[in-house]
């Protein structure tokens, strides 16, 4: 789950790490007062919306007085932000975060994620800050410091002195950093964090080290003891049909094409869509009914996926281990007699009762296509696709 | 000969006087396993499937003499039954439950180290030596004894191997569910070892997914010590990067973990890959022919 970054500068703020300080606004109004009580004579206004690279599609406004920022305010609310990671429709701005200037002498990257390979939680840090880090990794591999922390060490001063030495900071700045990192790792154990990301993190001219950005995620895994942050869930932000999924017990994901696969289990529905490609199809999603799939939920799926009106056909995979087919097949049949599917629907049922259930979509006298086996289905799902 | 289980292993499942727990286990024991026990904290004394249940790992094991546990505890006390699992003594630990945090298997994976004990999972369909032992939720019917090894990242596309080795009459010595999860107990690596190693075992089928690195580090490992033919299939070619595909653990970040990096460092290792997993079985099949 993903925070906004004015859920995690306040969080920051709970744990002690230094933010410049801000306020959320979600009017023109609420952004010139808030820009009013914060004082000075410089403000940063930031759309916030779940994606990065915000500067450069217009979503963070450098204001020199209250009317800028209230007129920033109102350019960016309500609109959709555009940025290379939101996708082509872009994300609502609902909420803007209006924030004092910042004297900026240095900007660095430091992030901290769960290392797969090592499986330990890691630091990431570059002095190469304010830029696409993984541009940075590729292109530089030699300006990107990592250490690993043992979770019974914890993180140790070492770690932090190989951190700041790389990212070239004076002793003063070190102490601030080691400071810092140990707060930032005690957030990410206690708030079950599966990335913490500061870039920018900053040296101001006045020498002390600040987050000018944050970005966390919570894992979904961990909500259930993250009761608190768990209401910071910002639904305007996710994909709708994804959410609805959600709702439903269901693992969806839209794809660009016109093929839509219903399929037990991730790693198979996966292979479903690469099949679909292999065969000279486009899937149109992924989508995991899981195992213990009931009629109710197949019924759920199909109308899930038949609002994608892009959708000309519709596969259905089923390996039956614990499910048994017949189940499936009843499930089929009423999710199709009661969501009234128009599009060609191919099925391949392989497991437990399968013959019965065959039988019972062959009885049906509902128009199914069935399968004999993966491939089959794969090839007679493409057919079908380009015919309706 | 197999790997991990046998006729020989004996059981205790943590958890199983829960729904999934009882289910499952029920399922085991109509196939022939050897379950010996039962523990759920607090309801020690009872019985469960005509089982024992005890309070504590430490007092299922010193009175049945079990040497694996399977669990089905709900995630929020996994970890807790899996330590608990490897300080009884047992030496296989098998978890099926999905959505552990990955902080408490950041912990788990640490701790391990200081016992004698391996963990498969979470978030695996388990482990299976055909008409021997099956330990975890997948359908036995579709096994049969044989030749090959199954190691797989995704539960239902094990299956899809699994039935495609029993079709073409190669069988399966064992097949292990490794899961879904980034941070998991045995890897690809240790599976391949054990096959390697096991006289039964004539070729080994191996299911990666995306997300991760671990299929890279499989094929470096299978050039230098699997003299055996390896048959390798990569879900997730046409995922999409930054979605998570279901499990935990598929996902494509920082551009790490593509199917297509996966193939690549596979086919350099001499893997024999499929770009179907509809040819996994027949692949194995032409291997063994030759």
């Amino acid at each position: 789950m993903n925070l906004h970054e004015y859920q995690s500068k306040q969080l920051f703020a709970e744990y002690g790490i230094p933010v410049p300080e801000g306020r959320p606004a979600d009017s023109p109004e609420q952004a010139a007062a808030a820009a009013g009580e914060l004082g000075g004579k410089l403000w940063v206004v930031k759309a916030q919306v779940h994606a990065g690279g915000r500067g450069k599609a217009g979503g963070v406004k450098l204001a020199r007085s209250v009317d800028e920022v209230r007129a920033y305010a109102k350019d960016m609310l309500g609109k959709r932000l555009v940025t290379h990671q939101s996708g082509p429709d872009g994300l609502p701005v609902n909420v803007v975060y209006v924030e004092a200037g910042s004297e900026i002498d240095r900007e660095l990257y430091l992030s901290m994620l769960v290392d797969r390979e090592k499986k330990m939680v890691s630091f990431i840090a570059s002095a190469a800050g304010g830029m696409d880090i993984e541009q940075v990794a590729a292109d530089t591999p030699e300006k990107i410091f990592n250490v690993a922390v043992a979770p019974d060490a914890g993180l140790m001063d070492y770690q932090a002195r190989q951190l700041a030495f790389g990212l070239g900071l004076d002793k003063a700045q070190s102490k601030q950093f080691a400071d810092l990192i140990r707060r930032m790792y005690r957030l990410f154990l206690e708030r079950d964090a599966s990335l913490v990301e500061v870039n920018p993190l900053i040296v101001t001219k006045g020498g002390d080290v600040i987050a000018l950005d944050a970005k966390i995620n919570i894992e979904e895994n961990a909500l259930f003891r993250q009761k608190k942050l768990a209401e910071l869930r910002d639904p305007s932000q996710e994909d709708e049909m994804e959410r609805e999924a959600a709702e439903h017990d269901l693992n969806y994901v839209s794809l660009d094409g016109n093929i839509a696969c219903m399929v037990n289990g991730a790693g198979l529905a996966m292979a479903t869509m690469d099949l679909i490609k292999l065969h000279g199809g486009e899937p149109a999603n992924f989508l995991d009914v899981g195992g213990g799939a009931t009629a109710e939920r197949v019924a759920e799926a199909f109308k899930l996926i038949l609002s994608n009106d892009k959708v000309t056909a519709i596969l259905v995979n089923i390996f039956g281990g614990i499910v048994r087919c017949d189940l499936i097949a009843d499930g089929i049949i009423t999710a199709v007699k009661e969501v009234g599917v128009e599009v060609p629907v191919v099925v391949r049922l392989e497991g437990t009762n399968v013959k019965k259930g065959r039988q019972l979509l062959k009885d049906s006298g509902l128009d199914i296509i069935a399968a004999k086996d993966l491939t089959d289905a794969a090839q007679k799902a493409v057919a079908a696709a380009e015919q309706s | 000969m197999s790997i991990l289980v046998d006729r020989n292993s004996k059981i205790v499942c943590q958890g199983i006087t829960g729904n999934q727990g009882s289910f499952h286990t029920e399922q085991c024991l109509e196939y022939g396993t050897k379950v010996v026990a039962g523990v759920t904290p607090g309801r020690g004394g009872e019985e469960c499937l005509g089982l024992p249940v005890y309070n504590t790992m430490r007092e299922a094991v010193a009175e049945t003499g079990a040497d694996v546990s399977m669990i089905y505890v709900p995630a929020p006390f996994a970890a807790d039954a899996i330590l608990e699992a490897a300080d009884s003594g047992v030496g296989l630990v098998v978890c099926i439950t999905e959505g552990i945090p990955v902080l408490d298997m950041v912990k788990v994976k640490s701790a391990l180290r200081n016992y004698d004990c391996r963990l498969v999972g979470p978030n695996c369909p388990g482990v299976i030596t055909p008409d021997e032992c099956k330990i975890g939720i997948m359908p036995g019917f579709i096994h049969k004894p044989g030749r090959i090894g199954v190691v797989s990242r995704s539960g239902t596309l094990t299956y899809e191997a699994v039935y495609q080795t029993t079709q073409n009459g190669l069988g399966q010595s064992t097949c292990v569910g490794i899961g879904g999860d980034p941070v998991r107990g045995m890897d690809f690596i240790d599976c391949l070892r054990l096959f390697e190693a096991d006289e039964a075992t004539d070729g080994i089928v191996m299911v990666g997914e995306i997300g991760g690195t671990d299929e890279e580090a499989a094929a470096e490992f299978i050039q230098s010590e699997v003299s055996k033919p390896v048959v390798a299939y990569i879900a997730g070619v046409t995922a999409p990067p930054g979605k998570r595909m279901g499990h935990a653990g598929a996902i494509i970040a920082g551009g790490k973990g593509t199917a297509e990096d996966k193939y690549a460092a596979l086919e350099k290792a001499g893997v024999a890959t499929v770009r179907s997993p509809a040819e996994l079985g027949s692949r194995m099949l032409e291997l063994l022919d030759d």
